[in-house]
């Protein structure tokens, strides 16, 4: 052993979508944390998977067929930081298909989240602020030279970099005078090609070209320069921190309130934020100085509520069952029952990945839970472990053992299997106490339905697990 | 059926997406309107007419049957002070009666708390759908969302009844155990507890319910069937929330706007039929709104987010009608020269349904006074 197997399962879990038993098996033996690190951070050491063989399986135009398509990415990438970082840069710079000018362009805007997700903040806020998804969201499109409007201006500094506070309405009017002319076009008409991504268009004539003053600097500032002098900011710094730090390390309570109360972990937001100033905000930098400090490392034992998608992503690359594109992915975003359409899973549970709820994004932590979401975490676990077909589920039933075997031998195999999962002392004594009556159901049991799956079931619907 | 349902229930169903209310309650003899809305129009031919001057979109059939009947109170010119056009503002703000600050408590899990002070009936509230409204959500008010009747509750797929029983066990035990471990683990470990005692609850509620009246097969007369079979059940819900999705008609309205219209108007009158056809009609309220009206003008194939919309209360109870005032469609009299201007606040309506149905005080709630209006017989 090389690293200890535990640690990176948390590491697997918080900077991708877990691994899988055997995954961690090579990855403890074979590389030391520091090293399973380098490989997060640098994921072009990886082949990316083939998109075109993903498209010939998954292919049409629905939301919930996209979605399904990102949760294979997130299921079998080699590189699931790059997928976790497009999954954080979704949660804070959220914009929903439900405004979205057509579903092409918030697929490309994921695309975009996935590509630049683990360079520096000024390509990230560059990227964002051309992408014709977030554009069209916050009607960059209807900010005119004669006319501004202030929405992405606005946004941009609130939510997406500085937090509010650290800025006056005149800046936002700076920064919405900057971007005026920024705006998309459809690169081929709607109509009878269908739908074809719209491309970023920069338009001179509405161009606001006068001298702007932005957070005390003054110049012929158009977007560029403006997210120049954000990304220096030491408020940047610390809201991205924080925003890392909320994600991946611990939740902290939700955004709106962070203008007034302390971070959980003042010295470790310090500790990011110093990177992020000395690097221009490089993510892989910053990231790297997470997942190797020691606060990191002890999070294992914080209570960080999954969300609905790392949950089911988790789930499914246990499983196995779409370790190929076999068909049914869309199911888990929306799916049908007697001939209508209904929420899937994700939705039930209150993640609609690729429209969340407002620019906010959706709310974390505890608020995932409610009676109906947690009724569908449990209920979705149970289904997914019952079928003892799928590839992953009959190899844990097979390194689980026979309900025969010692109960808390059982138990531990199952906690360590499911990710290493920390459980309190008295949650350990109930699982033990239903391995043995499994046992003892088998043993009476004339259908041969009972067995080892079971005790995964009960594992996975523990509270302890509904945290990362 | 364990006990006849006797107490005041109300019943929202919020029309999401901003509903065109010119397009449901339509001004067909208005000149104003076929000037601003060139397209997405629905002409005199296509209304069932109330009056010389307004009529029900003809796709909705059954709400001109529920008011010729009386039981309809149409709520004209809702809205909230200095909308900003956002659903998500709109909605935020409909559902924690603040427009003026991001309010967190949600205005019917207040109201849930003051029905229910102990948290001793898990199931005051009911939410049918999948994700809690913010409308019904209040830190430490249990209140039950229910995604799928039949699938509710934990441990559903066990078929041995030894082993369902044993495992329903070791589920409470762990959740229980939770309990005063740390805010979160507590409040996950109680929502577990009100999990099984919502289930437990809930078995019965699919095989107590007959019903003559067959609902469309649709979400939102499916949501509605779901909320006859638990109110029928009598197990002390004042309070159910569902929600109907679609309604953001931007582009292709006048395709996709009728079947809303046909779907929302056909539940509830079916879900009203089915209350009366088990003698439950008279304590039921159902209020339906919508973020926000449309904008005037039509874009060539939709509308946009507009202000001032209207609501809807259906009810055996209720004292069908009008009420306020058409808004002026007069260009002169337009808010920012392209929107419908309000002038009912939305808490006044708030206002009276919580005191006329729920009999609890409205002012903590919706934070100061609002007129209320008179829409129930006496």
């Amino acid at each position: 052993m090389k690293s200890d197997r535990a640690l990176v399962a948390h590491l697997m879990r918080r900077a991708g979508f877990g691994a899988t038993p055997a995954e961690l098996d090579t990855l403890a033996q074979e590389q030391t944390y520091e090293d399973i690190v380098e490989d997060l951070v640098n994921p072009e050491r990886f082949e990316e998977l083939d998109e075109a063989y993903i498209d010939r399986y998954y292919s049409g135009e629905p939301v919930a067929l996209h979605v399904g398509k990102w949760l294979y990415r997130m299921v079998n990438t080699r590189r699931p930081l790059e997928e976790k970082m497009a999954l954080f840069l979704h949660h804070i710079f959220p914009v929903a298909w439900g405004k979205s000018e057509h579903g092409p362009s918030l697929y490309t805007e994921i695309a975009m989240f996935r590509r630049v997700g683990l360079m520096d903040m000024k390509t990230i806020l560059l990227e964002l602020s051309r992408d014709p998804a977030m554009i069209f969201w916050l009607d960059n499109n209807e900010n005119h030279k004669d006319e501004i409007n202030e929405n992405y201006g606005r946004e941009l500094l609130e939510l997406f970099s500085m937090g509010v506070g650290n800025y006056t309405e005149d800046d936002i009017k700076a920064a919405s005078r900057a971007f005026t002319g920024w705006t998309f076009r459809q690169p081929l008409s709607l109509y009878p090609n269908g739908h074809y991504p719209a491309e970023f268009e920069f338009l001179e004539d509405d161009h606001d070209y006068d001298s702007k003053t932005f957070l005390g600097e003054t110049g012929d500032f158009d977007g560029e320069d403006i997210i120049d002098i954000i990304v220096k900011q030491p408020a940047t710094a610390r809201f991205v921190s924080r925003h890392l730090y909320n994600f991946f390390v611990e939740d902290e309570l939700q955004v709106p309130s962070w203008k007034t109360e302390p971070a959980k972990n003042e010295d470790a937001i310090a500790q990011l934020s110093k990177v992020f100033l000395e690097t221009g905000g490089d993510m892989r930098a910053v990231l790297k100085e997470m997942f190797n400090s020691d606060w990191f490392k002890a999070a294992t034992s914080f209570k960080k509520v999954k969300s609905p998608t790392e949950l089911i992503a988790g789930v499914l690359k246990q499983t196995g069952e779409f370790s190929y594109p076999v068909p049914g992915i869309q199911n888990f975003a929306i799916t049908s029952l007697n001939g209508s359409l209904v929420e899937g899973p994700l939705a039930i549970m209150g993640q609609r990945l690729m429209n969340p709820p407002t620019v906010e994004g959706w709310h974390t932590g505890h608020e995932w839970i409610d009676s109906g979401t947690l009724s569908e975490r449990v209920g979705f676990v149970e289904r997914q472990f019952e079928d003892l077909s799928k590839p992953g589920v009959k190899d844990m039933v097979d390194r689980v053992g026979s309900l025969d075997d010692d109960p808390s031998q059982l138990v531990d195999r199952c906690l360590d299997l499911l990710g290493s999962i920390n459980v309190s002392e008295q949650t350990y004594d109930s699982l033990v106490a239903y391995a043995k009556e499994l046992s003892s159901i088998e043993n009476d049991d004339v259908e041969g339905s009972v067995g080892v799956h079971n005790l995964l079931q009960m594992t996975a619907s523990t509270v302890d697990y509904q945290f990362e | 059926m364990t006990t006849k349902p006797s107490e005041k229930t109300l019943v929202v169903v919020q029309m999401t997406g901003g509903n065109d209310f010119m397009n449901t309650l339509v001004p067909y003899t208005n000149g104003h309107y076929y000037d601003a809305r060139k397209k997405v129009v629905i002409r005199e031919n296509q209304v069932l007419p109330i009056n010389d001057e307004l009529g029900i979109n003809e796709n909705a059939a059954p709400f001109k049957r529920l008011y010729d009947e009386g039981k309809m109170a149409i709520i004209q010119g809702i809205g909230y002070p200095d909308s900003n056009r956002s659903h998500f503002r709109g909605m935020d703000i409909w559902h924690t009666a603040e427009p003026d600050r991001v309010g967190s408590e949600g205005w019917l899990g207040q109201a849930v708390r003051e029905l229910d002070p102990k948290a001793e009936n898990v199931l005051t509230g009911v939410n049918i759908g999948a994700g809690l409204p913010r409308a019904m959500a209040v830190t430490g008010v249990p209140v039950t969302s229910v995604g799928d009747l039949e699938g509710y509750g934990v441990m559903n797929r066990i078929e041995q009844d030894r082993l369902k029983n044993k495992a329903l066990e070791t589920f409470k035990g762990i959740y229980g155990q939770a309990i005063g471990t740390g805010p979160v683990a507590d409040y996950i470990g109680q929502t577990g507890l009100d999990v099984l005692s919502g289930a437990d609850l809930l078995a019965e509620v699919a095989d107590n319910y007959e019903s003559t009246v067959e609902y469309a097969e649709n979400p939102i007369a499916k949501s509605l069937r779901d909320v006859a079979r638990i109110h029928l059940s009598g197990l002390g819900t004042r309070i159910f929330y569902t929600q109907h999705g679609g309604y953001d008609t931007h582009a292709n309205e006048l395709a996709g706007h009728p079947k809303l219209m046909t779907d929302v108007s056909g539940a509830i009158s079916d879900f009203l039929d089915d209350l009366e056809e088990h003698g439950a009609s008279d304590n039921v309220t159902v209020f339906a709104f919508t973020e926000f009206g449309r904008r005037m003008r039509d874009n060539g194939s939709g509308t946009d987010h507009g202000t001032g919309g209207g609501a809807f209360i259906y009810g055996k109870n209720v004292q069908g009608g009008l009420y306020g005032q058409y808004p002026s469609l007069d260009p002169a009299d337009w808010e920012h020269g392209e929107d419908l201007k309000h002038h009912i606040d939305f808490r006044g309506i708030y206002a009276t349904l919580l005191e006329q149905v729920l009999d609890v005080e409205a002012r903590p709630i919706v934070k100061g006074e609002y007129e209320q209006i008179s829409p129930f017989r006496a």
